[in-house]
């Protein structure tokens, strides 16, 4: 395999499960444009954990990924007092003050960073997508997962169905945080280097664009999102800024087609193999599977 | 996150903003008492460079208070601004207006960026209203502007390249008070950001436009029913954006005498932290958040260094959105519909 196909492999292994993470909040209605900032705790934790302390991979990538959900897990309790363009701004808000903190202290190397010394290859990385991407499916055929659709379309409706809204919110915010996590994580050991420039406002961006655009309804959303966005300026061959303005315009047409996103729940719908099928009971399958 | 009540919310003292502005001075003047001239030099730099974020920080609240629309091509129309008038003088567009060539590319620079604006109305907004009824509700103007944000910020780094390019402005005149030195330009910009801002206010308050723009901020279905002709009232807030945001960038470009395809990222955050700070959709909140974030910036920066600035102000930030989210000035009722 060239270097250049397993490189872009494995930044599509590692944006799409940032977009997992992104994903699940959004599918509860949360949008989280701090995404950025989980994944930097994940990239600083491993880092640091493997570097530092010594800790072999197998160890230091959970450990890195527990931290970043246990971040979520706090952080969540005051993000989901907010709202609407308040939850937008407290999120981006978390991930700038967790920018601005690996820049301030020399604890993490500052400015300069930090030197990854165990590498893993995109075998590992493969392995983790695939895990997640499943584990995804799966969670969104569980109570948790209909919970979650719910509150998106109808939060009120949710309360007087009598599902614990706030439970199943700080429950998504915690998993989407340590996918984010471990995203960072494998970042860290696959390109041997974090610096804190790298996890700025505009990653936060572009993850939550892959979400969206892919669509928030199911979980065939992100994976179709991150491919298409990761791999259609590599098949174009276009370079520098104007795979950037095909982007922005790729979002904007997007937009103003199809805003729930490239593939919606009624799409999926349309396409299971089980509407051909006669019904029987159960339906914990996820789609496609 | 509470009731929503604002009409019988008593407030304590330290919550009026009379308090909070009585707290400020006391704290710069007692910090000039202390510093002596060097202090009150940061306090006049913080001052200037706040009119700079108020001035932009009043175009991200316009939107919000009106249509409940975080515009992230605010920070790109104010780059656009100083970039366009860079490239119309750099490649002798302007030569007919001789000395006043600077002047004139600036003002074709905000026309630009107020044409820049109505375009994302009119993929946004104008398109979503024909297509649902209603543009508010959805978040899909902001993840447009997020778009319409790469699409303008590489379109001028492929015309006009990514280096920072030096802006000459003729004139260099300080003058001198009480032994502070005060640039003529930034005293200009101040000046000038302030009207503005003042006449903005004025016209939403005295107005027929003005008025159907607060209309429209309770609720559009019902400004529709009173007969405020929402098609044409959506336009106008988009012109006001590129106004404010074109005129603050050009201020910035008179005040640096530089530009650069970046010059709106950082004033952008900073603008963004000023409302929130003053309350979303308040246009005096956004105004007192501006000042109040330029002199937190250079006074942070000369007390403890500049490393610190970032991390500071987002924490403040983000301490206020949760526990005091309608700011110093704002309403609760403001950005908290279903996105």
């Amino acid at each position: 395999m060239s270097g250049y196909l397993s490189g872009t492999l494995a930044i599509l292994c590692i944006n799409l499960i940032f977009a997992y993470g992104i994903f699940i909040p959004a599918s509860a209605g949360q949008i989280n444009l701090g995404g950025a900032g989980f994944q930097a705790i994940g990239a600083y934790g491993a880092a640091w954990l493997s570097s530092v302390a010594g800790l072999p991979v197998w160890t230091s990538i959970p450990a890195a990924m527990l931290i970043a959900g246990l971040i979520g897990f706090l952080i969540s309790f005051p993000v989901l007092r907010t709202r609407g363009v308040y939850m937008v701004l407290a999120t981006f808000a978390f991930g700038e003050v967790v920018a601005g903190f690996l820049l301030w202290t020399t604890f993490f190397g500052g400015a300069i960073g930090m030197v990854v010394p165990a590498h893993i290859e995109l075998p590992l990385l493969v392995f983790c997508a695939v895990a997640v991407t499943l584990l995804t499916f799966y969670l969104m055929a569980t109570r948790l997962g209909l919970a979650m659709r719910s509150i998106n379309d109808d939060e009120a409706a949710t309360i007087v169905m009598g599902v614990n809204v706030r439970a199943v919110q700080v429950t998504a915010f915690t998993i989407g945080g340590a996918f984010a996590g471990l995203s960072g994580a494998l970042y860290a050991h696959n390109f041997s280097f974090v610096e804190a420039q790298y996890f700025n406002s505009l990653l936060s961006i572009y993850v939550l664009l892959f979400v969206l655009i892919g669509g928030v309804q199911t979980a065939w959303g992100p994976l179709v999102g991150t491919i298409f966005f990761t791999l259609l300026p590599e098949l174009l061959r276009i370079g520098g800024s104007w795979r950037y303005v095909v982007f922005g315009i790729a979002i904007v047409l997007m937009m103003m087609l199809r805003p729930q996103g490239i593939v919606t729940r009624a799409m999926v719908g349309r396409m299971s193999p089980r509407r051909w099928m006669p019904p029987h009971g159960g339906t914990g399958i996820p789609h496609g599977q | 996150m509470t009731s929503g009540s604002v009409l019988a919310r008593s407030r304590t003292i330290w919550q009026t903003p009379a308090f909070t502005v009585a707290v400020v001075v006391v704290l710069v003047l007692s910090g000039i008492a202390v510093g002596g001239q060097v202090v009150a030099r940061q306090v006049v730099s913080g001052l200037m460079l706040g009119s700079i974020y108020m001035t932009v920080a009043v175009a991200f609240t316009l939107t919000i208070g009106v249509l409940n629309f975080l515009n992230f091509t605010i920070p790109t129309l104010f780059m656009i601004t100083g970039m366009v008038a860079w490239g119309l003088i750099a490649n002798g567009y302007v030569k007919f207006a001789g000395s006043w060539a600077w002047l004139a590319a600036l003002t074709l620079g905000v026309a630009a960026a107020i044409a820049a604006s109505l375009l994302v109305e009119r993929f946004t907004f104008r398109y979503l209203k024909m297509k649902h009824g209603d543009a508010t509700e959805h978040a899909v103007p902001l993840v447009s502007s997020l778009g319409f944000l790469l699409i303008f910020e590489h379109l001028v780094l492929i015309s006009l390249g990514s280096e920072s390019q030096r802006f000459a402005v003729p004139f260099k005149a300080d003058i001198h008070v009480a032994g502070l030195v005060l640039g003529v330009p930034q005293l200009v910009s101040c000046v000038l950001a302030i009207a503005v801002v003042a006449a903005l206010s004025f016209v939403l308050k005295s107005t027929k436009i003005g008025r159907a723009l607060r209309t429209i901020a309770e609720n559009p279905d019902t400004a529709s029913l009173l007969g405020v002709e929402v098609d044409k009232v959506v336009p106008v807030v988009f012109v006001l954006t590129g106004l404010l945001a074109g005129i603050a960038g050009a201020l910035f470009t008179v005040n640096y005498g530089s530009v650069s395809p970046f010059m709106g990222d950082n004033v952008g955050t900073k603008a963004i932290a000023a409302m929130v700070l003053g309350g979303i959709g308040s246009i005096w909140g956004a105004i007192a958040g501006g000042l109040l974030v330029g002199l937190a910036e250079t006074l942070s920066i000369y007390f403890f260094g500049g490393d610190s600035v970032q991390m500071v102000v987002w924490g403040l930030l983000l301490a206020i959105i949760i526990m005091q989210p309608k700011g110093l000035f704002g309403s609760v009722s403001t950005g908290k519909g279903k996105m």
